[in-house]
């Protein structure tokens, strides 16, 4: 799933400056299921806009809606009637959803309320983890299903950098296990160390052609 | 005129190397001073490629220089911050110049350095790197087009005998032996039967390849803790640090110096490896003591 987190208050209420009706849009998917921009984040984040206002003596009319996926654009549309009465959009989706939501709607400015941080999952409640670069080019086959292109801090293809920590943590974060010894020990585990002992060719950046797009043949 | 590195390699029985490490900025006259106290002193000098990740002077500038100063230089190309297009570029240029010998690396984390906001790199790694130096020796680039005039570089790489845990590393390094290295300078490295030990695999892969012990002399005891708990693969025992501990602070900086001395000398007289890689960033000025603590000199 898509993995993103709010921005700072301070930041969405900059953004907001000189506008008076804003609708917040959430979104049940991914950004539901990391706690960044679901329907709960929407009445959170609409409430301290309010209370700020009130605060500030300003006057603002916040709105709130959640769509089923706002990368969608059918879904995005339900939103019509809601959106002719604002003058602002505040996406709490992730980029691909703001995007979305900007471009059906186009004569409205849409302002995005997170930030789009990684494709991860959840490793225990409240803590997600990434865990897929979205390369195009998917070797997880050959690391036992362990991907040293996100995973590894260098994205290297042939075996850990000399800055592996004792006991097998990261160059840059002690908190984060090193890819390749993860590897390691799991193609030891599965006895297919040979896997590891392959070389492995500098990667194809041009298996997804930036900016990617793919047409389904059906 | 030094004598090419590939010659000594082949030919002589303990090997000698040092760093330097280029300034940031374009006062090249320290750097000019350092090189000129060490070039005669040691083999070949390794001039660091933005070492620990903060932005300096190029080493292919300070190859440049010590070339220039009659020296032979050992270029350092780290994968962090150049991509396969400027990396080439970068080893078309030194080979021109008459610099031939390369150390291929990975590169520390661009998080450790003075521009923790950069892009990391890493288009290519450690080992896809020699790949790429024996491509231009053959006369072709990465994406197999004819160069006008090819490169011939004497390739090294490194390896960390001290690394927990080692066997990752060994498959590691195992495929940059097999990717053909003629030299291997290693991390530092305190520990001698580790460093033995590192040795003998190296050699049941590839038994001509010529290894040299990383040397970094340690200097308090605090240098040795900060060492152990920040600086990945390195290991400072703690006769190392007890030494530093009891030594008044007047004296310290010799006592590390008459330890890394110590260190080289069992190295050769015990014959564990082919020779010494001398790192003492900051103090180059102080490697003439080692080497004549040592009696290199």
């Amino acid at each position: 799933m898509v993995v993103a987190e709010r921005k700072p208050f301070d930041e969405i209420w900059a953004m907001l400056e000189g506008y008076e009706r804003v609708l917040v849009v959430g979104c049940g998917t991914c950004v539901t299921i990391c706690w960044a921009g679901g329907e709960k984040e929407v009445g959170l984040l609409a409430a301290q806009l309010r209370l700020t206002a009130s605060r500030e003596g300003r006057k603002l009319d916040v709105r709130e809606a959640v769509v089923e996926r706002q990368c969608e654009r059918e879904m995005v549309e339900e939103l019509r009637d809601a959106v002719e009465e604002v003058d602002a959009i505040l996406s709490m989706g992730c980029g691909a959803g703001v995007q979305m939501v900007a471009e059906v709607f186009e004569e409205k400015p849409v302002f995005p309320a997170l930030n789009t941080t990684f494709i991860g999952a959840p490793e225990r409640e409240g803590v997600w983890v990434e865990r897929c670069a979205a390369c195009g080019d998917c070797m997880l086959y050959w690391t036992g299903g362990i991907c040293p292109v996100i995973r590894c801090a260098k994205g290297l293809l042939n075996g850990p950098c000399g800055g592996t920590r004792r006991g097998g943590k990261c160059e840059i974060d002690p908190e984060k296990d090193c890819a390749w010894v993860l590897i390691y020990q799991r193609l030891k585990k599965q006895g297919r160390l040979d896997l590891m002992e392959r070389y492995y060719e500098p990667k194809n950046y041009r298996a997804v052609k930036r900016p990617g797009r793919i047409v389904a043949m059906r | 005129m030094a004598r090419p590195f590939r010659e000594t390699l082949k030919t002589k029985d303990f090997i000698v190397t040092a760093e330097v490490g280029p300034q940031k900025g374009t006062d090249t006259s320290k750097l000019i001073e350092h090189i000129d106290l060490l070039k005669d002193k040691v083999d070949a000098l390794n001039a660091t490629d933005n070492q620990g990740s903060v932005m300096r002077y190029p080493s292919v500038g300070a190859c440049m220089l010590i070339k220039e100063r009659g020296g032979e230089p050992i270029l350092q190309v780290t994968c962090r911050d150049r991509n396969r297009l400027a990396i080439q570029a970068d080893l078309l240029l030194a080979y021109s110049r008459g610099i031939d010998n390369v150390l291929c690396l990975t590169g520390d984390s661009i998080d450790v350095g003075d521009h923790p906001e950069a892009k990391p790199v890493f288009d290519l790694d450690s080992v896809q790197l020699i790949h790429l130096v024996h491509n231009l020796n053959s006369g072709r680039d990465m994406a197999g087009n004819e160069l006008e005039g090819k490169t011939d570089f004497c390739i090294g790489t490194t390896g960390t005998p001290s690394a927990d845990p080692i066997e990752p590393q060994l498959i590691k390094f195992k495929k940059k032996l097999k990717a053909g290295v003629s030299f291997v300078q290693t991390q530092a490295v305190y520990d001698l039967d580790q460093l033995k030990r590192f040795v003998e695999f190296a050699r049941k892969i590839d038994d001509k390849v010529r290894i040299l012990a990383g040397i970094v002399p340690v200097i308090s005891a605090r240098m040795a803790e900060y060492m152990n708990e920040n600086v990945p693969g390195v290991f400072v025992p703690q006769w190392i640090i007890d030494e530093l501990a009891k030594t008044p602070k007047k004296g310290r900086i010799k006592k590390g110096i008459e330890i890394a001395a110590g260190l080289i000398r069992q190295i050769k007289e015990e014959g564990i490896c082919d020779g010494v890689h001398i790192m003492f960033i900051g103090r180059e000025e102080r490697i003439p003591e080692i080497l004549e603590a040592a009696g290199l000199l």
